[in-house]
């Protein structure tokens, strides 16, 4: 079993050399000319006006913040439905009981509005 | 330990050289049977029925200047695609394409690993692909690549939330996250069959996962440009080319297994079974986005969250009630 983790990784490590030698070969033939306006970002052919770190919409801090309570949850169920077998009919009570509770959370977030897009 | 150490080398370069033709040819099957849907032709003038089109792109990108913009953060501008680009084929390794062969007495798995997370590996590493993407639109330092970094970032972590619900119904059944034992639970009946509403969101929301219309608004062209690639040339573009369409290839790839009994079929070898089911969703992936518009954004976030999500879960609390009603 330890000997799959390291194919997976010889796997990883193939794909990473892939990588180098196409920008390596890519490196040798391309021209190379960094000069002059190609070097600025790109605002539809004009130059570039203001701050690139503009201010952004405060919605996908909320989202991100509800995505960590319901990641966090997974934690919990994916090792539960391995052996829900198992654990039986007591193990599906505390899990709903527990699931209960974060869809609870989820109609409160829903209530206040925080998975609203628009204000 | 010569002889193991070949054979996991042997395996790892020809299925990533598989993977490197299967997403070349990838860009041409979508472009034909676009502009079939269109009603146009398509590319038909490099070789034969265009079928050298991919390789004459990538000739070109290679032979093009590759630019750096002069804000852009140069170490994490590099990285960026080199992470989209690794964490969509590397989550390929985990998922078994095939039955054992016997070749030359010996005994191969197809398959480059078993690893016993199967399940988990793909989440973790196919969930850095979101880095690669939010890396690229911060370091680029442009206003365009920003917006479609963020949206990108909120997008994804949404409908892996659902994604995830939705697998744990296949967990619950297969009693393991080795995606071996998972095509092996499924020998008498596919799981799509048994767990119809988590198929039905896994498959939604790994559209939402790749990009793709309807939901692709990361890189909406007509309201941010490129989105999050914008400042990309060159093969570092071809990179996240390569992710995102490699990422489609190991999505269908992850939906055959879990769902459609991975390598199982009557008549044909297993490979070949595999390569039909992945083939199948590739073309249903290309089919949507010639015939679906692209959602507003906060349609995808509403229809995420106030859809899908209970919906899975749901889907968690009946499927446990019926197991625990049956045993």
């Amino acid at each position: 079993m330890f000997l799959d983790y390291l194919y997976a990784a010889g796997f990883a490590i193939a794909g990473f050399i892939f990588l180098l030698l196409a920008l390596w070969v890519g490196a040798l033939v391309q021209p190379k000319d960094p000069s002059g306006r190609k070097l600025t970002t790109y605002e539809c052919g004009e130059i570039p006006v203001g701050q690139p770190w503009s201010q952004f919409n405060i919605r996908f801090y909320v989202f991100a913040l509800s995505f960590v309570i319901f990641d966090i949850e997974t934690i919990f169920l994916v090792p539960w439905a391995v052996v829900f077998k198992d654990v039986g009919v007591v193990g599906y009570v505390e899990m709903a009981v527990f699931v209960s509770v974060l869809l609870l959370g989820l109609a409160y977030a829903w209530r206040k509005g925080a998975l609203k897009w628009a204000l | 330990m010569l002889e193991l150490v070949l054979i996991a080398l042997v395996k790892s370069v020809v299925v990533l050289v598989a993977l490197l033709l299967m997403v070349a040819y990838l860009t041409l099957m979508e472009r034909v049977v676009i502009a079939r849907i269109q009603v146009r032709v398509g590319p038909n003038r490099v070789g034969p029925f265009g079928l050298l089109q991919p390789i004459a792109d990538g000739i070109k990108l290679l032979l093009k200047e590759d630019v750096i913009p002069a804000q852009a953060d140069k170490y994490l501008y590099v990285l960026a695609p080199a992470l989209s680009f690794g964490a969509a084929f590397a989550t390929f390794a985990v998922i078994p394409f095939g039955d054992t062969v016997v070749l030359w007495g010996r005994r191969i798995s197809l398959g480059i690993a078993d690893v016993n997370v199967g399940l988990l590996y793909v989440f973790a590493i196919s969930s850095l692909g979101v880095y690669g993407i939010v890396f690229g639109a911060w370091a680029s330092n442009s206003k365009y690549p920003l917006l479609g970094g963020l949206r990108s970032a909120a997008q994804m972590v949404s409908y892996e939330l659902c994604l995830v619900f939705s697998v744990v119904g296949v967990l619950m059944l297969s009693d393991s996250t080795s995606l071996a034992d998972v095509v092996a639970g499924q020998a008498k009946v596919w799981y799509a069959v048994l767990q119809p509403v988590g198929f039905l969101v896994f498959l939604m929301a790994s559209f939402a996962e790749v990009n793709r219309l309807p939901f692709d608004l990361p890189e909406a062209e007509n309201e941010l440009v490129g989105g999050f690639h914008t400042e990309y040339s060159s093969m570092k573009f071809a990179m996240f080319f390569l992710g995102e369409y490699g990422s489609m290839i190991t999505t269908s790839a992850m939906i055959t297994t879990l769902y459609l009994g991975g390598w199982r079929g009557p008549f044909f070898p297993p490979v070949v079974w595999f390569l039909i089911k992945v083939v199948a969703f590739l073309f249903f992936f290309i089919w949507v986005r010639g015939t679906l518009p692209r959602f507003r954004y906060d349609q995808l976030m509403k229809f995420g969250w106030k859809v899908l999500l209970p919906v899975s879960i749901a889907n968690i609390l009946v499927t446990g009630l019926v197991l625990a009603w049956t045993s």
